[in-house]
């Protein structure tokens, strides 16, 4: 019960804005976050944004396993 | 899919798969996954099968669901048959067997029971059945208490009369504890939940690592991430270190989401609750503060008091503790299934039965 999936946010306006995952488009609340900006990607769960993706982190991440699975 | 399709790649997995088995050098070291997002996934991706053989993991209490009491659907069930309630849920409590009925019975039978996506679209129930009182069932742990929060946050703001909450959320690391400090299981690891970590963050596991020595690393939910998880903990006993570490550094900050962690602490202070078949854990769930009372259904509403009959046979409570796996059980396959489930550990997309059901 505690899935979120990772979102793009295509529009902001104050608490809520809309999220985009393979082509659908999800209304969610952005209450929970502060500081979030268009094109972010943020982890959805439950219609809410629970946290915002850290890109940095997460394409570090992608490239040490490349790097591991010899995909470079 | 981006930022998920990339966190499923196998090769890497093998690797970490290979680090596990090099440096634990067959010595018996038993994990749990507290959370049944994980549960799943391990199943899912047959992560059990990647690993060598002395690598024994244990499935924990972390599926909502499964570790609410039966006198909660209960009271969910009972509050069902009033005349002007609209319940809402999520739809894994509707088939969850009550004492006499399931909410799923409760509405083939005429109460209007809606399952929804979000505590949002409750709201917008209530705004649109003012004549009705729509009750939310507020069941989950700290990935869903905030958006529950917030929700009660905005019925005030929106002056709604007639949005409710009946709180049975509860805390992870509570239950932890209870877990390491009885005697029933030896755990030498925690794979710790993702998205719970996204809001608590890291610091409220140190006491697992600092006070009894238990190496804790946070894991995102793909395989990839399970697989460098477990290689982590495995790196922690081999190097005699506990610490807690994150491996999903994407979504989990050390200090949580702080902002949501700030909403929880304005709507809801903590109070002792039950957990199925673990008994009650003191200071482990969240109750709705006075200044909220009014949105709060245990406030509002009073409630016969039923016995609880125990379910011959069913050992969801062991196997929440990670003391007995579902073949363990008598009724597994034979009696207990996904379409007639007995406990709800069959009942949950998250249990262990139902996960161990469909995939083994
Ligand atoms: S198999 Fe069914 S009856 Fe047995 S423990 Fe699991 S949920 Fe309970």
């Amino acid at each position: 019960m505690c899935i979120a999936v990772p979102m793009k946010l295509l529009k902001i306006d104050g608490d809520t804005g809309s999220a985009e995952l393979g082509g659908i488009v999800k209304e969610v609340s952005l209450s929970l976050l502060d500081e979030v900006k268009v094109g972010d990607y943020v982890l959805i769960h439950a219609g809410f944004a629970i946290q915002k993706l850290d890109e940095k982190e997460a394409l570090d991440t992608i490239s040490l396993l490349n790097e591991l699975g010899g995909n470079d | 899919m981006k930022y998920i399709d990339e966190f499923r790649n196998k090769e890497a997995s093998l690797w970490f798969a290979g680090k596990v088995k090099k440096i634990s050098e067959n010595r018996d070291i038993t994990l749990m996954e507290v959370c049944g997002t994980h549960t799943m996934a391990i199943y899912r991706y047959g992560i059990k099968k990647m690993l060598p053989a002395n690598i024994r993991l244990l499935s924990g209490p972390g599926c909502p669901v499964c570790v609410t009491p039966d006198n909660y659907i209960d009271k969910a069930i009972e509050l069902s048959s009033k005349e002007d309630v609209i319940i809402t849920t999520f739809g894994d409590m509707m088939h969850v067997p009550g004492t006499e009925s399931s909410l799923d019975r409760q509405k083939a039978n005429g109460s209007d029971i809606q399952v929804v996506y979000s505590i949002i679209d409750a709201l917008k129930i209530a705004e649109k059945n003012i004549n009705k009182k729509v009750i939310f069932l507020g069941v989950g742990f700290e990935t869903t208490v905030p958006t529950i929060a917030s929700a009660i946050l905005q019925a005030k703001k929106m002056n709604l009369k007639n949005f409710f909450v009946i709180s049975a959320n509860k805390l992870i690391p509570p239950a932890m504890e209870v877990l390491v400090k009885g005697e029933k299981v030896n755990i030498d690891g925690f794979i710790c939940p993702a998205h719970v970590s996204t809001i608590i963050g890291a610091v409220p596991y140190r006491f697992l690592s600092e006070k009894y020595h238990i190496p804790c690393v946070i894991a995102g939910f793909e395989p990839t991430d399970i697989l460098q998880a477990i290689y982590l903990i495995v790196k922690q006993i081999a190097e005699n270190r506990s610490e807690v570490e994150i491996q999903y550094t994407r979504a989990v900050k050390n200090e949580g989401n702080k902002k949501a962690l700030s909403i929880i602490d304005n709507v809801f202070e903590d109070c002792d609750t039950e957990w199925r078949g673990i008994g009650e854990i003191k200071k482990s769930g969240l109750k709705i503060i006075d200044e909220f009372k009014n949105f709060d259904a245990e406030y509002l509403f009073t409630f016969e008091y039923k016995p609880v009959k125990k379910n011959l046979g069913c050992i969801c409570g062991n196997v929440l503790q990670g003391i007995n796996t579902p073949d363990e059980c008598k009724l597994f396959r034979k009696v207990c299934t996904p379409e007639s489930p007995v406990g709800p550990c069959m009942v949950s997309s998250e249990g262990t039965c139902a996960a161990y059901y469909k995939y083994t």
